[in-house]
């Protein structure tokens, strides 16, 4: 990936869609730093939305994981929401200044 | 701790395209029908489906899923359906009870008839790699861009080149992702001719006879390898995400949860209760319908709902048996007519094969 490219992102304008599953823009915190998400969304989304595509690392080996099925199956996106520790990020909805942590980071 | 116990007649697990068929076709019969779904909005994924159907008008031709999803929804409301969202199933016991977590915690509900239209889950497929952030699922791909507006990412490769494969490529491509490839170890594309031109004329490349060796990346997938199989002569795509349809299995935890006899068919997707052609598990007051019945598409999920139903009324003593057998002959033979083409023939045979069994 060349420098500063970002993947994923927001869906600038859709020809079929009218609205998305968010609501009003909130802030939200990924590891303590602050990040745009729509009220509403799945976590999971607003990661993608912000451009994070790692959602935890492997408590093994420590490779990252990321959002894989978004349907509350195969518990790849777990990650500790507002203090409760694995919570699926596809399943939790945003709320205005949620803190998700990204869990196997310190390790 | 006691669970506080609900009572109802009929409880349906599930609100896509068959659950909500099967309590339509219970209310009308004057049952009182609750709809279970984890989901916060109803119609399972019709939602995220936003081409236009084809087929015939009984099954929404001419409409996108979504807009099928939201006329079932207003006719459930409409004719005094409780719709149930946010409401996960966890269990489903021996004695028929099942066990749901709300938004106000878990209780139990005791109902007399109970249809599983779980759906199904998609399956995948394992390379070097393939647990690298960037590879998902096609649907769930699918679900962050229709429903959440979000991109998987910005080159994508697919694979997969059955239906699931060139519509979300398709997608990929309105909502403004690059498509840098659809591969499939195969060597002829496996969906309709209609969804591989769209996305052909589009100028997508088809790899056929490929398959991936190594994903790459280290946050996530930055480059994919793949080749032609036999010939060993690799090729690296710059890609950020990797989607794979190949194929989906019947969600079917439930079933084998309440004891209900499980039956392995490969054309079907899977594992599934066995199940007769009237929808009726082994197990009393326990029907089977959609996916979760066997993999098949929204048109047949929604026969297959309406005659779950039907069979579920009878035998709660709302319905007399000719009138049922009267209404199910008219579902047998949308059934027909649905499994008629070259796709629905395999899924005939696997079906019939299963009545028999």
């Amino acid at each position: 990936m060349a420098e500063g490219e970002r993947v994923s992102g927001r869906v600038e304008r859709h020809a079929v869609i009218e609205s998305f599953s968010g609501g009003r823009e909130v802030v939200i915190f990924v590891d303590g730093a602050p990040i745009a998400a729509r009220e509403g969304e799945p976590v999971a989304a607003a990661l993608y939305g912000a451009g994070i595509r790692v959602t935890r690392h492997a408590s093994k080996s420590g490779e990252p994981r990321g959002p894989f099925c978004m349907i509350g199956r195969c518990t790849e996106c777990c990650m500790t929401v507002d203090g409760a520790r694995n919570v699926r990020a596809c399943r939790a909805l945003v709320k205005e200044g949620m803190r998700v942590e990204t869990p196997g980071r310190e390790g | 701790m006691s669970l506080a116990v609900e009572e109802r007649e009929m409880a349906v697990v599930g609100s896509g395209p068959a659950g909500m068929c099967a309590a339509l076709a219970a209310v009308r019969a004057g049952a009182d029908v609750v709809v279970l779904d984890e989901n916060e909005r109803a119609g399972g994924q019709l939602t995220k489906q936003i081409h236009r159907f084809f087929g015939s008008r009984r099954h929404g031709a001419g409409k996108r899923g979504f807009e099928i999803a939201a006329e079932l929804e207003r006719e459930c409301r409409g004719e005094g359906v409780e719709l149930r969202l946010s409401s996960t199933v966890l269990g489903f016991f021996p004695g028929g009870e099942l066990m749901v977590e709300g938004e106000d915690g878990v209780y139990v509900l005791r109902a007399r008839a109970v249809v599983m239209a779980t759906g199904a889950s998609e399956k995948s497929l394992a390379f070097p790699g393939w647990t690298l952030p960037g590879v998902m699922g096609a649907g769930a791909a699918q679900t962050l861009v229709n429903l959440h507006g979000v991109l998987p990412g910005r080159r994508v490769l697919m694979v997969g080149t059955g239906n699931v494969g060139l519509i979300v490529s398709y997608q990929l491509l309105q909502a403004g992702a690059e498509v840098v490839g659809i591969l499939d170890i195969s060597d002829r594309v496996g969906g309709y001719e209609v969804h591989y031109r769209r996305v052909r004329r589009e100028g997508v490349p088809f790899y056929l006879r490929h398959r991936v060796v190594e994903a790459r990346g280290e946050e996530g997938v930055e480059e994919v390898l793949v080749e032609e199989v036999g010939r060993g002569r690799g090729r690296v795509l710059r890609a950020d995400a990797i989607c794979l349809a190949v194929g989906l299995s019947p969600l079917a935890e439930l079933a084998a949860m309440r004891g209900c006899r499980m039956v392995y068919s490969r054309e079907l997707g899977g594992f599934l209760p066995w199940h007769d052609g009237e929808m009726r598990t082994d197990r009393p007051g326990t029907y089977v319908a959609g996916d979760a019945a066997g993999v098949e598409e929204a048109s047949v999920a929604m026969e297959e709902g309406r005659m779950a139903g039907i069979s579920a009324v009878e035998d709660l003593g709302r319905m007399r048996g000719e009138e049922a057998e009267r209404a199910r002959s008219e579902v047998r033979r949308f059934l027909l007519e649905l499994r008629g083409g070259p796709y629905g023939e395999g899924k005939l045979r696997a079906k019939e094969c299963l009545y028999c069994a």
